[in-house]
């Protein structure tokens, strides 16, 4: 891609994006020590999430402050345009998993005395590292503009459907042989419904990539068009 | 200094055109494989394109890229310049506009433009807007009254003039000159107007005037319009075409132009980058 003419503004551009890919950084970063928390029972840390997620809603005000001062000055068009609209959506998907990873740490604190056996958290761990690789991915398609990393992580969002509706099954179980632990297994339940909605997040990350790059919505798609 | 086509013969080539110059809609003037050189040096390249009628097509490109030169032989205004040289065609209403039995004149009626700057005559407002029925020959003061009060209104600057008609029109704002000259070239009832960057002289609020003046002239009109503002262009036209050193590079949707322009020429160009 060329450069602008006016230098400021490629300039302006890559401020958001490199303020973007910071949020995140610091997005990941959350949604792993959330994750860590919650299965090595470490208060410290759990907490630590829940005061970190006040920086990214930070993040998500100055960058959407940011995305609409280049709205306003510069009037963007074709791929600079597509980049800004994607920006701005992706901020809330970032918040969102933001918000996700504070819901995973919440959960760490209430199963701080659980009586979970560790066998019964493989299932949240492989979906975490399922999810962390999705983030991760979808992050890296968007600093690179990857159409076909970001296509993966699209697919990859079905694995984690169907390890999260497992991981469902198997606590169902375990409620019904032990009752008195029914709430242990709701929190693991809903932590891991937090991981599975961070999943859709990264796709969502993805698609925008897919839009920045092919100016398509694919959102919804029933099938992806090439 | 045209090629002798049959009139109407070719409307259909310009589908063929690689930039995808066809919007699938009715046209009003149809371009076919339109050259024109000034002496040894070639303006345009092998246009085609169709300007749908009752839409605004807008012409962008920088500098010199032949945008307001193709414009001009949409109404043979290129005639006016000598060692012009067009080969190709330009169908309207069923003839090449070079076919011999064309009268320039009545082309010129019907196919009225509008330039850069408001050129009013030296005369009074309400005799610019009757200038030209009064040059077909018209003589009735009733009919010429009702025509230029309807030209004004349609032109949005009635309301303003309506008491001082007999003024001068020089006296009026560049806004409203610019207003005044698109009525002169409405009274007359055209089919096609040609704006070339006809708000560029304008503040911002008269060119918002005339922007908001091109998208009710549309009802009634075909119109092509020049501009070097680009956010005009996105503003107030149907479709776009972009030029690029006599070649059209790119022709299709505004929306799709200024959203995901399909050649890194156009894009280049709209965002702003060094080409």
């Amino acid at each position: 891609m060329h450069k602008h003419i006016s230098e400021q503004y490629d300039n302006d551009l890559q401020t958001i994006r490199d303020l973007l890919m910071e949020m995140g950084g610091l997005v990941e970063t959350q949604v792993n020590d959330a994750c860590t928390a919650l299965v090595n029972h470490d208060v410290e840390l759990a907490e630590q999430v829940r005061e970190v997620e006040s920086r990214l809603n930070q993040f998500e005000v100055e960058l959407d402050d940011q995305c609409v001062s280049i709205i306003a000055k510069r009037q963007p068009t074709a791929g600079d345009l597509r980049t800004v609209v994607s920006v701005m959506k992706v901020i809330t998907d970032l918040e969102r998993i933001g918000d996700e990873a504070d819901r995973i740490a919440k959960m760490a604190i209430d199963l701080l005395d659980a009586d979970i056996l560790d066998d019964h958290y493989s299932g949240f761990k492989a979906i975490h590292s399922g999810v962390i690789k999705m983030l991760k991915r979808a992050l890296d398609a968007f600093a690179r503009l990857d159409v076909e990393n970001a296509l993966r992580v699209i697919e990859d969002d079905h694995d984690i459907d169907t390890a999260y509706k497992k991981l469902v099954r198997n606590c169902i179980k375990q409620m019904e042989n032990n009752p008195d632990k029914v709430e242990d297994y709701v929190s693991l339940i809903w932590a891991s419904r937090a991981l599975e909605r961070i999943g859709d997040h990264a796709k969502n990350i993805s698609e925008y990539v897919i839009y920045q790059v092919k100016g398509q919505d694919v959102r919804h798609a029933s099938s992806l068009d090439n | 200094m045209s090629q002798a086509d049959t009139p109407g013969s070719s409307a259909s080539s310009a589908t063929d055109n690689e930039a995808g110059a066809s919007t699938g809609l009715e046209t009003s003037l149809e371009v076919n494989n339109l050259s024109l050189h000034y002496g040894d040096k070639q303006a345009l390249i092998d246009i085609n394109l169709g300007i749908a009628t009752k839409k605004v097509t807008a012409f962008i490109g920088p500098s010199g890229c032949g945008k307001s030169t193709l414009l001009r032989c949409f109404n043979r205004m290129n005639d006016l310049i000598d060692d012009v040289t067009i080969t190709g065609s330009i169908n309207f209403q069923g003839y090449d506009i070079h076919d011999t039995r064309v009268d320039v004149a009545d082309l010129r009626r019907k196919i009225g433009m509008v330039f850069q700057r408001p050129n009013p005559f030296p005369k009074s407002i309400y005799e610019n807007v009757a200038y030209g029925l009064r040059i077909q020959g018209e003589k009735s003061k009733a009919i010429i009254d009702e025509r230029v009060e309807w030209a004004l209104k349609s032109a949005a600057l009635w309301d303003e003039v309506k008491d001082r008609l007999k003024d001068s029109a020089l006296g009026l704002s560049g806004g409203q000159q610019q207003r005044l000259v698109i009525a002169r070239a409405i009274a007359i009832k055209p089919t096609v107007l040609l704006l070339d960057e006809p708000a560029s002289a304008l503040d911002p609020i008269s060119t918002l005037k005339i922007e908001e003046l091109i998208h009710q002239l549309k009802d009634d009109y075909t119109i092509a319009i020049v501009t070097h503002n680009m956010q005009q262009a996105a503003r107030v036209s149907d479709y776009t075409a972009f030029l690029y050193i006599g070649e059209m590079v790119e022709f299709g949707e505004t929306d799709t132009i200024f959203r995901n322009p399909k050649s890194k020429q156009t894009e280049d160009y709209i965002t702003g980058r060094y080409g």
